[in-house]
């Protein structure tokens, strides 16, 4: 088992960190007016994300990337504006509202910063959705309330250390305790887990079907040592979930799903939610490029002037343009219904991979600016790279998508 | 309390305003609109903690086209209860504004008309002040703070080198500045909560139009900044006296 490290203080303050005084200067870009097709209520949620991430995250988020260190306090902020499980219903700490509505925040949110973004998803997709989805109505009462309110925290256990892609190969398993099940194993990658209150947990029972649990941090035999040393998401907290002889209720243990549908179906809700991300990402770099070029003269006037960088910048607008309309579309099946995991799959490759290559690009226009954190454009870029394969890597999205048109499982 | 909030709808802080052709209209394309932040962050927030302290409604009002709809949904997104509009499809001067808002207001027995101090649109800051003169009502502008204490209404106001606190009786009309509250964002709940509170439309009173918009001008823009070299003294002022034509 791995030596646990210190827990973290739990919260920070604003204090914590030091404010830079770059502003933030971010203008949407919506050249195909796909703001058209949203309704008044999404315009206002995206506007309300965007004031507070202006006012409380921007001043602070290059010195939380650059120091490693997960702006905690923000969690209590990111409740109050309502970015946790916005379209779970209001009478278990959602927000009542729809998947675009969802997306939409998202994208804001990570406009700012992918670790911002992510600590958001897991919190409302990973833990507040399966809770609601498959938990018994006095596991719902008990924890979404205060998880929609930043009370609790929680992380969401899939991922081991030899069972990333193929999350059939889990280890981690419950065995029958009388009143309990005990609960062994060892999680990895695990956004938020070493501050969370609580771990939404799968594990194979002893007919080796997997299960999904909640499970209380402060359970004795539970630890989530930190992940240290990362280059990427830097301002997110990752940790480890260990289990040694864990107790969980049986109550705690969601009683009627079974199998890989269960963690997968949150999966398909987190992956929905950085398609719509992603392209926060692509348009903070985009911004930046063309504010960017258009003020940095080189040769007598601005860089932006030259064709190899309108070249850029006319190919990266194309394809956030693109990528927004493959988001609406998506949001729109989603509202229905209708939005299949292969579809979501597609949405989540395409628009992570269209926003590194914006990035990469964006990184080049700033010139040497750009790796430094008086742009945005590097931490953006490090971000990405986990995000290209995080929540199903880049690849594994392509064979779901192969599959999906041919009906050929290319996996293994 | 029976508060009301008199908010107008302004170009987003970052709009490059242009002119249609004849100069005498802005030209409204791809121009995003937001709450007169004065409106917004002071005039409505304090009316809303006043509220919240000692129980009430708050109202807002705005005189404008429907599309204005969603600047005022925005206002009961933070928290107002209800809102109406006058419905008027033109821009219109102050006085036609007021008089619309004061005839509204007459019968409705608000103990407190909050404006904001001024419009960052137009810089308009009239508005408040003609209500009030049509509704026989004190009128305090330009307010930093404001207690009330029943019927009493402490308000302070920032002038010249220091601050003047007055005492007035409500009903009375205020106009709200910096101070006066902090800004807050509506968050998701009320966002959705505001789709389904009253937004009443009433029809306009017949009132002359006073005055006509006869152009708008942009200034100048700025030059270019000449560098003179130091060691060239005489050069700078020529410059100064032949070109700037200052000395």
């Amino acid at each position: 088992m791995p030596e646990t490290t210190t827990p973290p203080k739990k919260f920070t303050t604003k204090a914590d960190f030091h404010h830079t005084a770059r502003a933030d200067r971010y203008q949407f870009h919506d050249y195909y007016l796909v703001d058209d097709l949203l309704e008044d209520h999404h315009r206002m949620a995206r506007q309300a994300v965007r004031d507070w991430v202006k006012a409380e995250v921007s001043p602070i988020i290059e010195d939380a990337a650059m120091r490693g260190k997960c702006p905690t306090h923000l969690f209590r902020g990111l409740a109050e504006v309502g970015a946790f499980g916005p379209s779970l219903p209001v009478e278990y700490g959602g927000g009542g509202m729809d998947e675009i509505a969802y997306g939409v925040i998202m994208q804001e949110l990570e406009r700012c910063d992918s670790g911002l973004r992510s600590m958001a998803s897991v919190q409302g997709s990973l833990v507040m959705y399966p809770i609601f989805k498959y938990a018994s109505e006095e596991v719902k009462r008990k924890y979404l309330p205060k998880l929609g309110s930043g009370e609790f925290i929680g992380c969401f256990g899939l991922t081991e250390p030899d069972a990333g892609s193929d999350p059939g190969s889990m280890r981690t398993t419950i065995v029958d305790d009388g009143d309990a099940y005990l609960l062994n194993g060892a999680k990895m990658w695990i956004t938020n887990s070493p501050i969370a209150d609580l771990a939404v947990v799968w594990a194979k029972d002893e007919e080796g079907k997997v299960r999904g649990m909640v499970v209380d941090a402060d359970a004795p035999g539970f630890s989530a040592p930190e992940i240290h040393g990362k280059w990427s998401l830097r301002a997110s907290i990752t940790g480890e979930l260990v289990f040694e002889n864990v107790r969980v209720p049986k109550g705690n243990v969601f009683p009627d799903i079974r199998g890989l549908r269960g963690p997968l179906s949150c999966l398909s809700k987190a992956r929905y939610g950085i398609a719509w991300g992603a392209i926060g990402a692509a348009l903070d770099c985009y911004d930046s490029a063309l504010r960017y070029g258009l003020e940095r003269e080189q040769f007598g006037k601005p860089i932006a002037g030259f064709q190899l960088q309108q070249k850029k910048l006319a190919e990266m607008i194309t394809e956030i343009t693109k990528a927004q309309l493959l988001a609406w579309r998506l949001g729109t099946l989603a509202n229905r219904g209708e939005a299949t995991p292969a579809q979501i799959s597609m949405a989540k490759r395409n628009n992570v991979h269209m926003a590194l290559e914006v990035a990469r690009e964006a990184r080049q226009i700033h010139g040497g600016m750009g790796i430094t954190s008086e742009y945005p454009i590097m931490r953006h870029l490090m971000n990405l790279e986990t995000v290209l394969t995080y929540e199903g890597t880049h690849d594994v999205h392509l064979l779901i998508t192969g599959h999906d048109v041919t009906g050929l499982n290319a996996f293994g | 309390m029976k508060l009301l909030v008199c908010v107008s709808k302004t170009p987003e802080t970052t709009t490059k305003i242009q002119l249609t052709a004849d100069g005498t209209e802005i030209d409204t394309a791809g121009v995003q609109y937001i709450m007169n932040p004065y409106d917004e962050w002071y005039a409505l927030v304090r009316a809303l903690e006043l509220k919240e302290a000692a129980g009430g409604t708050v109202t807002i009002l705005n005189v404008g086209p429907a599309d204005n709809d969603s600047v005022i949904r925005k206002g009961l997104a933070i928290g107002a209860d209800d809102a109406v509009r006058i419905d008027v499809s033109e821009e219109k001067d102050s006085l036609y504004t007021a008089r619309q808002i004061a005839e509204y207001a007459k019968s409705e027995q608000y103990d407190l008309l909050f404006f904001g101090k001024e419009t960052i649109s137009y810089n308009g800051s009239e508005v408040g002040a003609m209500v009030a003169e049509f509704l026989d009502l004190p009128y305090v502008g330009e307010a930093s703070h404001l207690e009330i204490d029943g019927t009493k209404a402490t308000v302070t106001r920032d002038i010249e080198g220091g601050e003047e606190v007055i005492e007035v009786q409500t009903p009375l009309a205020v106009s709200a500045a910096k101070g006066m509250a902090e800004q807050r964002i509506p968050n998701m709940r009320g966002i959705m909560m505001a789709k389904r509170k009253p937004l009443t439309v009433v029809a306009p009173v017949d009132y002359p139009d006073t005055t006509r918009i006869a152009e708008y001008e942009k200034p100048e823009e700025k030059g270019s900044v000449k560098l003179i070299d130091p060691d060239n003294m005489e050069e700078l002022v020529r410059l100064l006296h032949e070109e700037a034509k200052v000395i």
